[in-house]
């Protein structure tokens, strides 16, 4: 699934909202979420998941090419971890 | 670094802060989004979010752990699980973001 198949899918479910509607709802929620990261605040949604951020230290990585050492500077990963529902949910379907 | 959790009420309350939807409907939209996303996982689908990230579902053979306190082997049946892949466009939002105040 697309962005573009989640809005149709939304659209679809609330006739109260035109396509455009539907589009700027789901642009809201990923903005939320992407702006909880940016202020380095965790994202805890029971049954879904929770989204934080891990540091990585700068290190010397290596241009595997000429093999030339550079140096990569320290930063934030996003990471998510599934919520216990969705996991299991995930795990038991095949 | 914030410090703060973000939860379902405060995805609600953006929706009902920026969408013309009441309370009531704001739940109703956020709920949906998520158990659409849930569903397409659960059936094996990956979801794409541009600009946001992946969601993707990954199989794993089956391999041997080991019980860190006893040292004990125990096999670790075959399981699908979820994975989040970060857009380039949110990473680089994060590390513009956060650089400097390196923690």
């Amino acid at each position: 699934m697309t962005k573009s198949e989640l809005i149709a899918q939304l659209a679809g479910r609330f006739s109260q909202l035109g396509a455009k509607d539907a589009d700027f709802a789901v642009k809201v929620i990923l903005d939320a979420l992407s702006d909880a990261l940016v202020r380095g605040d965790r994202i805890e949604i029971r049954g879904f998941g929770s989204f934080a951020l891990n540091y990585r230290p700068p290190r010397t990585g290596r241009n595997p090419k000429s093999g030339e050492k550079v140096s990569v500077p320290a930063k934030w990963v996003p990471h998510f971890k599934a919520g216990k529902e969705l996991r299991e949910r995930v795990d038991l379907s095949i | 670094m914030g410090g703060r959790t973000v939860t379902r009420a405060d995805l609600c309350e953006a929706v009902y802060t920026k969408v013309g939807l009441s309370r009531t409907e704001s739940a109703e939209l956020v709920e949906t989004v998520l158990a659409e996303i849930s569903d397409c996982l659960v059936r094996g689908e990956s979801v794409k979010l541009s600009s946001f990230g992946s969601f993707l579902v990954r199989s794993k053979g089956e391999r041997i752990g080991r019980n860190p306190k006893t040292g004990e082997e125990v096999p670790i049946s075959p399981r699908r699980v979820m994975v989040f892949k970060p857009s380039n466009v949110l990473k680089q939002k994060i590390n513009t973001a956060l650089s400097g105040d390196g923690e």
